[in-house]
């Protein structure tokens, strides 16, 4: 999983690191995201492979109050050996079809606009619908991320919502 | 406490499944003092053991084996592997169930009789008359503890319950309540009170829902006349020459093979494990599968017209909160030809969790039209469609020899495509819904496509004569006198309502008459 960068100061990292898109920075055996704010570790892939798919990851399903940690724990997992063959051969692709429409890079398309565009074009991709299709559960089943739309998760440990609101509309 | 029964006890009645038909006929047989053995493919989880957790649960309890699907529902292309939404465990899907439970309106029964020919539908009626069914269903009520009958008042309404009973207030709507629930208002029947917990879907931890598992299931095992071998999933049912069923085939949790005598063997794996069963069961005497010499055996696939609407609004709603099933309108459940099409529909609150909603609000959608949907969630409310669709003879369970199970057994694809009659159903019913939720100011509402199916129907169904179905009108095969079917599969018709306290009235009656030919030695 993700981890709080608690070791490198913000200039101790980006000194150390090269930019990858507007919110990335890689390194050595790492992604993390620009502020600093989080850090991953890689082995498998390519540190600026996974800042790709990261920033695939939030252009599938954007949520701008859902910090781009979430989005590197949803696709954490493709960083084995299984699966590396398959990820780097598709974030090529990615990449390749970007330079198509004139960009150096996927994840150098400024807008989130010109990303989906080239998203669209693979849409029917195996690797775009394993990418996707693993989101549903690997983004949205992340316990920490349920706060951030509102929902409370299990209720039977603090004796349901009999007394703690399961009517307290008031609007209607 | 078990009664163990000897593999060569050929005196049993064999009962396959333990869901709402299997498990209320074993307790209902054992309580005659009948001897039952009843085999379940899952284990054993009770309340303690439910996880309320949406993907935690479905893996703990959802029926997993292979399966494939063909057809134009959509299903076919979302969910290709995973056809129908059903539990393996003991307590079968009742662990699952929202707990909605209404009885068939009169002219249901007669869908043939009072919808006339409809192009493509295999209608029929039942073989029943609806006055035999009502000491029955009075009988199933009282079982399952059901709100709004008997002296049992209604559950108190949700935050999604309050937003749909105003959108249909506001439409003219009247026949609108928190529904008749088989889930205590009071504590009830030695089970708790609804705690509005808000996981009914996950298995109800405070046992406050009606379920098989922990009702039916150990009051039949306390007489010492009913014993439940859990994970033992029967293969084959076997006959002998003159054609009587003779025992059943079944592999145990290591996969070790038993065979299990019996005098009666009762199907009851829900409709596609049941007539996959039967076409599993071919012999050199019965080459299309057992029960099947009208060739209906696996055909007639019903799921219920579905659909969901869920709407979002400028404040919050919170609809997780409390029942899942916590309302409903019936206004459209009528048959009425003018609207474009025969049989009715209900509409019933449903909520699903923010992993749920994501898997199921716009399957495979993807980008800010559907992500801004998920960003307001918690001002969301939702409701269900439940109507009635055609049998037809093409929609059917069929053995898929190129995909095997876990036992080497053909799975089973499940083809289904839309009758016409279905298509116009949902879309008056979505066209309804998004109304009900505009009414009371919804910013956005979102006409969802159906889920895998949890109400399946129709696979073995009943007929008057033994050309057109598989069963008579006591669940007995027209076949074979000692083989019967105790679940949804023996539905001639499916009903706008929800299926599972017809099954359960079903399996009571279907007692009533092993019992008694028991007792006759006609079988
Ligand atoms: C999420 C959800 C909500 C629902 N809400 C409602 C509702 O509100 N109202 C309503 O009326 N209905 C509802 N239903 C439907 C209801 O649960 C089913 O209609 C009902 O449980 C079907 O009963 P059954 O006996 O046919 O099968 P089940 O209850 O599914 O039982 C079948 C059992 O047979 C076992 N089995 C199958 N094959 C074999 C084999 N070969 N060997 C051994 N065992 C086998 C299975 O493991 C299972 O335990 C809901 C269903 C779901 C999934
Ligand atoms: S809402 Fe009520 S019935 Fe549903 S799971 Fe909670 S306590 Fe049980």
């Amino acid at each position: 999983m993700t981890s709080r960068n608690t070791k490198l100061t913000r200039r101790q990292l980006l000194s150390r690191s090269a930019a990858a898109g507007a919110a990335f920075v890689v390194g050595a055996g790492y992604v993390a995201g620009s502020s600093a704010a989080w850090a991953m570790n890689v082995e498998h892939v390519q540190p600026t492979t996974m800042a790709t798919l990261i920033q695939m990851a939030r252009d599938i399903y954007p949520h701008d109050h859902v910090a781009d940690e979430f989005y590197a724990a949803a696709v954490k997992g493709y960083d084995s050996a299984d699966a590396a063959p398959m990820i780097e051969a598709g974030i090529a692709a990615l990449d390749a079809a970007a330079r198509g429409k004139g960009y150096a890079s996927y994840i150098e398309a400024g807008w989130e606009r010109d990303r989906v565009d080239i998203l669209r074009g693979l849409e029917n991709s195996t690797f775009f619908q394993t990418i996707r299709g693993g989101l549903v559960t690997g983004l949205y089943n992340q316990k920490a991320v349920w706060p951030l739309f509102g929902y409370e998760g299990e209720s039977f440990s603090k004796g349901g919502y009999i007394d703690r609101g399961f009517d307290d509309i008031n609007w209607i | 406490m078990a009664a163990p029964f000897e593999l060569s006890d050929d005196s049993v009645v064999v009962i396959i499944g333990t869901g709402a038909g299997g498990g209320v006929l074993a307790n209902e047989l054992a309580q005659k003092g009948v001897s039952v053995v009843s085999l379940e493919a899952g284990g054993r989880y009770l309340p303690e053991d439910y996880i309320n957790d949406e993907w935690e649960s479905f893996g703990q309890l959802a029926w997993l084996d292979a399966r494939t699907t063909s057809g134009d529902w959509r299903v076919a292309n979302d969910f290709s592997g995973l056809p129908a939404w059903i539990v393996k465990a003991v307590g079968g899907t009742t662990t699952h169930w929202a707990g909605a439970s209404l009885r068939f309106q009169d002219h249901e029964w007669k869908a043939a009789t009072t919808y006339g020919p409809v192009q493509g539908a295999n209608l029929l009626d039942w073989p029943i008359d609806p006055r035999e069914m009502d000491d029955y269903y009075t009988k199933a009520e009282n079982k399952l503890g059901v709100t709004r009958t008997g002296d049992r008042a209604g559950l108190p309404g949700n935050n999604n319950y309050k937003v749909f009973e105003a959108g249909a207030k506001a439409l003219g709507y009247e026949e609108v309540s928190t529904g008749r629930m088989a889930i205590n208002s009071a504590s009830n029947d030695d089970r708790a009170a609804c705690q509005q917990t808000g996981f009914c879907f996950q298995g109800c931890k405070w046992g406050a829902k009606w379920s098989a598992a922990y009702t039916d299931i150990p009051r039949g095992e306390a007489t010492g006349n009913l014993e439940v071998r859990e994970r033992a999933h029967v293969l084959k049912i076997e006959h002998d020459d003159s054609g009587k069923v003779t025992g059943v085939l079944y592999a145990d949790a290591d996969g070790n093979q038993h065979l299990q005598k019996a005098r009666i063997v009762c199907v009851a794996g829900n409709s596609i494990e049941s007539p996959r069963l039967l076409l599993n069961s071919a012999s050199n005497m019965f080459p299309e599968g057992l029960a099947n010499s009208s060739g209906q055996v696996g055909r007639n696939y019903m799921r219920h017209m579905t659909g969901s609407v869920y709407a979002v609004f400028d404040k919050p709603v919170k609809m997780w909160r409390g029942t899942t099933m916590a309302g409903i309108i019936q206004d459209e459940a009528r048959h009425d030809p003018s609207r474009g099409f025969v049989g009715g529909y209900e509409l019933e609150t449903l909520a699903l969790g923010l992993p749920f909603m994501a898997a199921f609000l716009d399957p495979g959608g993807w980008g800010r039209e559907f992500t801004t949907a998920l960003d307001s969630y918690e001002n969301m409310a939702g409701m269900w469609i439940v109507g009635e669709d055609m049998p037809q003879e093409t929609n059917r369970i069929t053995l898929n020899h190129d995909v095997k199970d876990q036992y080497g057994l053909p799975a089973p694809n499940v083809h289904f495509d839309d009758h016409p009659n279905d298509v116009a159903m949902r879309n008056h019913a979505y066209k309804q819904g998004m109304a009900v939720y505009e009414a009371v100011g919804a910013t956005r509402v979102f006409p969802t496509p159906p889920y895998p199916s949890t109400h399946n129907l129709g696979t073995n169904r009943m007929s008057e004569n033994s050309r057109d179905g598989v069963v008579n009108k006591h669940g007995q095969t027209h076949d074979i006198a000692n083989l019967f079917i105790s679940d949804g599969s023996q539905f001639t018709t499916g009903a706008a309502e929800n299926p599972t306290l017809t099954i359960v009235a079903l399996a009571i009656r279907q007692a009533d008459f092993i019992a008694a030919e028991m007792g006759k030695n006609n079988i």
